[in-house]
């Protein structure tokens, strides 16, 4: 089967999870979180959250304890960069 | 499709205008939405006259001011996306300077409508007429047709949106600087109610509606691939097959919407490629727009010294009309291409795709070519006629290889 059965004429996609494949393949380090540094774990309560804030694939959800959905998670650092106490620290994905 | 009684027309006007003015008048008639062009000689009066009618309330539309052809393009584009009936128009230079955002709506399938007013290209500086301008944008995507007369711009993108809107293609209407755009000749005018029956409202088959999100033209790499739903979706190289399949689709909808066209208004163009006295003719002058013209009275000129003379006029050149021409040319033997272009470090791009189009097929005519009328120099019918007579001298000394001559260039 090809892909005329698709029916579309040029490239569409729909906002959803996953419209652009599994992208935490594209990573060459990986965010490792110390929950004892997170602020919001610390508090308890919807404070904080940079990480979710700055996120540009929307990968971490405000939850407590911190998590990062690493199936889509491309590895930008930029949580990595904004969190106030080092909490996540990027570790080469090669290094295990 | 939309279906029209034969003959229906309401009663038009005849007007004395310019190409320019037939072109703004389409557009007005096609009742475009949002207008977006920046101002370039010989174009300049099509942004005026369009200001115009949207100023005076004549024509409700969105005219957008910008600060580039490239903007201009990109903002028909966004307009278009979003479910609006565009047009634009532009030359030369300009025509360059929208190259990107060309490839861009061909491979977004959007049906854009763009005015082409054929002028050189720099360098040197030069406003006046050729057709180097659109034959450079020949592989961008979009359906190319070169009108030969002030009815025919405005017949033809009345024509455009037809095509375009139902195959999602763009198309460029191209028609000559200074020659047809500040020309005056009659033009027959016809109703705005004739022109609603033949052009219902633009329906966009995908759109950008906040009601219903899509993401469009995003990254599409080598292979298809999987949709979150699961559904197998095409990598960019099928969508670009489908592109060329629509193109291909053209050349069968550029001959039906011309036929429509004439069913309803009473005059049609040719479809693909018109003919002057090309039935009988043994030696064919093929030429687009305005030199094709010129070419009828050569023909007729070689027609009265004893030589069955003929023009084929090409409409269509993206997609370009192979089968079509076999047919026309099928008994000629001696096919004379005059190119107001040229392929640099080869020859004019219509001789090159003539002689590619008749290759291993039952028609096989000399074919010889000139390029002629580069940046404005000025073509006559005698020199076309003389070029004919040229070509027709050495095929009869048996010498049928001849390099391309650049007519009257005075080096």
């Amino acid at each position: 089967m090809g892909t005329r059965d698709c029916h579309h004429a040029s490239a569409v996609a729909s906002p959803s999870i996953g419209e652009a494949g599994r992208t935490g393949d594209w990573r060459t380090s990986r965010p490792v979180i110390e929950h004892e540094k997170c602020i919001a774990e610390k508090k308890g309560g919807k404070v904080c959250f940079l990480c979710w804030l700055y996120c540009p694939e929307s990968v971490i959800p405000q939850t407590i304890p911190i998590a990062i959905n690493l199936e889509y998670c491309k590895g930008c650092g930029i949580c990595a960069a904004e969190c106030p106490t080092g909490a996540i620290i990027m570790v080469e994905e090669r290094d295990g | 499709m939309v279906s029209i009684e034969k003959s229906a027309a309401k009663a038009t006007k005849t007007l004395i205008i310019t190409g320019n003015q037939a072109a703004a008048l389409g557009a007005k008639l096609a009742r475009v939405q949002v207008i977006a062009a920046y101002p370039i000689t010989p174009q300049t009066p099509v942004t005026e006259a369009l200001s115009e009618y949207v100023e005076k309330g004549e024509l409700a539309a969105e005219y957008v001011t910008v600060e580039s052809e490239h903007s201009a393009l990109s903002v028909c584009a966004a307009a278009s996306t979003v479910g609006a009936r565009v047009f634009t128009a532009t030359s030369g230079n300009g025509l360059a300077y929208m190259h990107e955002i060309l490839h861009w709506a061909a491979g977004s399938r959007l049906p854009l409508v763009l005015g082409c007013v054929n002028r050189a290209v720099g360098a040197p500086w030069n406003v006046l007429n050729d057709q180097q301008d659109s034959i450079s944008q020949r592989d961008t995507g979009w359906v190319q047709i070169y009108a030969r007369n002030n009815q025919e711009v405005l017949d033809s993108i009345i024509q455009a949106y037809r095509i375009a809107e139902s195959m999602y293609v763009p198309v460029m209407v191209c028609y000559d600087g200074y020659l047809l755009s500040h020309t005056v000749a009659p033009v027959e005018v016809p109703s705005q109610e004739d022109v609603d029956r033949f052009l219902p409202p633009y329906e966009p088959r995908v759109k950008l509606d906040p009601a219903n999100p899509v993401n469009l033209n995003q990254v599409t790499l080598g292979d298809p691939r999987m949709d979150a739903s699961g559904r197998l979706c095409h990598g960019y190289m099928e969508i670009r097959y489908l592109l060329q399949e629509a193109l291909a689709d053209c050349l069968k909808r550029i001959v039906e919407v011309d036929r429509e066209f004439g069913d309803l208004f009473g005059r049609s163009h040719g479809g693909l490629a018109w003919g002057h006295r090309l039935d009988d003719a043994e030696v064919v002058l093929m030429a687009m727009g305005s030199l094709a013209s010129e070419a009828t009275m050569a023909a007729d000129t070689l027609r009265e010294r004893g030589i069955r003379a003929g023009v084929l006029g090409l409409r269509a050149y993206r997609p370009f009309p192979k089968e079509a021409l076999q047919g026309l040319l099928r008994r000629a033997r001696l096919v004379v291409v005059f190119d107001k272009n040229i392929s640099y470090g080869y020859e004019g791009a219509t001789c090159s795709d003539l002689r590619a189009a008749l290759y291993n097929s039952d028609t096989e005519p000399v074919i010889h070519n000139y390029i002629a009328g580069i940046g404005g120099r000025d073509v006559k019918a005698r020199e076309l006629a003389g070029a004919v007579e040229k070509s027709l001298s050495m095929v009869a000394l048996g010498e049928a290889e001849k390099g391309t001559e650049w007519l009257n260039c005075q080096i």
